[in-house]
């Protein structure tokens, strides 16, 4: 038999009044794999993460995730899912191993100090471990909202912008954990980021979204090839300045 | 390393409520400043109607009767207060700390965090009112816990009616975000009058009796009265309290509830801020 995708997205749209911020977007996401999700601000991709997570209802459309639907069941699956996204935070007082042990016991971690040792030490949190939330540089902080969305091993991780705020080094040590997390358990990841190096360093897939719909997409490397760019970035620059240019590369790029 | 094997979701799980309630402990046992304030109040009250009653009880036969009359009335409207605010406040530090949006994409479901708010919503009120009413019996020489079971009621009655404020406030709060912080402080205060604390609720006017009798505290109070005063407790009073209960409690989990999935269809989770 066929595994379901890891998600499936059809026909989403969401609207704020009047404002569309998601018009009618449909994409699979198969087991194991990583896509991308690229656009400038306000392209639609934190509204569509935050429907896919079940943080937000949709105006219409279906979202299903390891095989259920988010709208009728989500809490089927929400222990097998996670997210991290630098919009939230964790509770400013606590220390991190406070707050990693309380979402451990919310997740129903079976051995929560041993899964917690382990990801504190992969994601070097072992001397912050005693530290307020509060205290921490935002890099820290954004890597200890990545602990907080691995430590239930998920099947599914939805990622908004996770090397944000990190310098060069640490972002590249947090690349590399995804990228074996991602091979070594078959996790599929969606991943938001206006880090083009990092898309084509970790993703299978890029969508490309514009005014809350997909514009395009394809492997990186397709998508370079297709618009006879260098890079990735030079792609998204295509895209994000070609007037009425959805769907189709810039001319020049065509020829 | 292997991804989670999947498991039976439960639909309710003592777990998870105690890892919020844990939560909402460790908050608590990190500020000092926060303990002393939960017991400060509660007391500065009961020293100002405690020498309130000395003075009243020269000059007024209704206070010289039960003397304690007063004293047991801040100390229960106190349970009240704290029930809500206890409830309310812990809701808040998740909006402070714009922790929804991470709470809620976890298996943490709402009906669990109303359940770890009325724990923690409990912890604190004993915190704050127990000091107060052991401090009464050496400073007035009146022991509130020689009600005795009666006391047990009106506790729980109150209590459970604070949470149900707390869930209607909770619920405005996911609406409005924190812009409406202060609801948590003075929403209850529209109960006092018509709650009857100090006094019998036939004082009011007769329109104002009805809504008093639409609501639990007012039972409590004249309960109260019924036991300080001729020694009974009023069954009848406290069946009217519990099914009122019941139905505030309704109303505000529904209130709750369906705020919630209003702050899901507007994002609000994960802005949580103003």
């Amino acid at each position: 038999m066929l595994r379901t995708p890891a998600v499936k997205v059809e026909h989403l749209t969401k609207r704020f009044g009047q404002v569309s911020a998601v018009d009618d977007i449909s994409f699979e996401i198969a087991r194991g794999s990583c896509v991308g999700l690229l656009g400038g601000n306000g392209a639609g991709k934190t509204t569509s993460i935050a429907m896919i997570m079940g943080l937000l209802l949709p105006t219409a459309g279906r979202i299903s995730v390891l095989g259920e639907d988010m709208l009728a069941h989500r809490f089927r699956v929400l222990s097998r899912i996670n997210f991290s996204s630098p919009y939230m935070e964790l509770p400013h007082r606590l220390t991190i191993a406070e707050n990693l042990a309380i979402y451990a016991e919310l997740y129903e971690i079976p051995d929560p100090k041993t899964r917690i040792a382990e990801i504190a030490e992969t994601l070097d949190l072992v001397p912050l471990l005693t530290r307020p939330s509060g205290k921490l540089s935002a890099g820290q902080k954004t890597r200890v909202g990545l602990a907080k969305s691995l430590l239930n091993n998920p099947e599914f991780l939805a990622l908004d912008e996770p090397t944000a705020s990190l310098d060069p080094d640490t972002a590249d040590r947090i690349r590399g954990y995804l990228d074996n997390y991602r091979t070594e358990t078959g996790a599929s990841i969606l991943l938001a980021s206006h880090n083009m190096a990092e898309v084509e360093r970790l993703c299978d897939d890029v969508l490309m979204m514009r005014a809350g719909e997909i514009v395009d997409r394809g492997a990186p490397a397709d998508l370079i090839g297709r618009y006879g760019r260098d890079t990735l970035e030079e792609v998204f620059l295509d895209i994000a300045r070609t007037p009425g240019g959805e769907n189709a590369p810039p001319a020049e790029a065509a020829q | 390393m292997s991804v989670t094997t999947p498991v039976p979701i439960k639909a309710f799980s003592l777990r998870r409520v105690f890892a919020m309630v844990r939560r909402y402990w460790y908050l608590l046992r990190g500020s000092w400043p926060r303990i002393i304030e939960l017991m400060y109040w509660p007391t500065i009250q009961m020293i100002m109607w405690g020498f309130i009653t000395l003075h009243l009880r020269d000059t007024s036969t209704w206070v010289a009767e039960a003397a304690g009359v007063l004293l047991t009335g801040v100390l229960l409207w106190d349970i009240l207060f704290r029930g809500q605010l206890g409830y309310t406040l812990s809701f808040l530090e998740e909006m402070y700390s714009r922790n929804l949006g991470q709470l809620f994409v976890s298996p943490l479901r709402p009906i669990e965090m109303v359940a770890a708010l009325m724990t923690i919503s409990l912890l604190r009120t004993l915190i704050g009112i127990l000091p107060a009413a052991l401090l009464a019996i050496p400073m007035f020489a009146w022991n509130v816990f020689s009600i005795g079971l009666p006391l047990l009621a009106f506790f729980f009655l109150l209590l459970v009616m604070g949470w149900a404020v707390g869930m209607i406030v909770t619920a405005l709060l996911l609406r409005v975000g924190l812009g409406g912080e202060s609801l948590a402080w003075f929403i209850i205060f529209l109960l006092i009058p018509v709650s009857a604390v100090y006094y019998p609720v036939d004082v009011l006017p007769v329109w104002l009796q009805w809504v008093a009798f639409s609501m639990p505290p007012v039972y409590v109070f004249e309960g109260m009265r019924a036991v300080l005063f001729d020694g009974i407790f009023r069954w009848d009073f406290f069946a009217a309290a519990v099914g009122l209960n019941i139905a505030y409690l309704g109303l505000g989990a529904a209130m709750f509830l369906w705020s919630f999935h209003v702050a899901r269809k507007r994002g609000l989770l994960l802005a949580g801020g103003e």
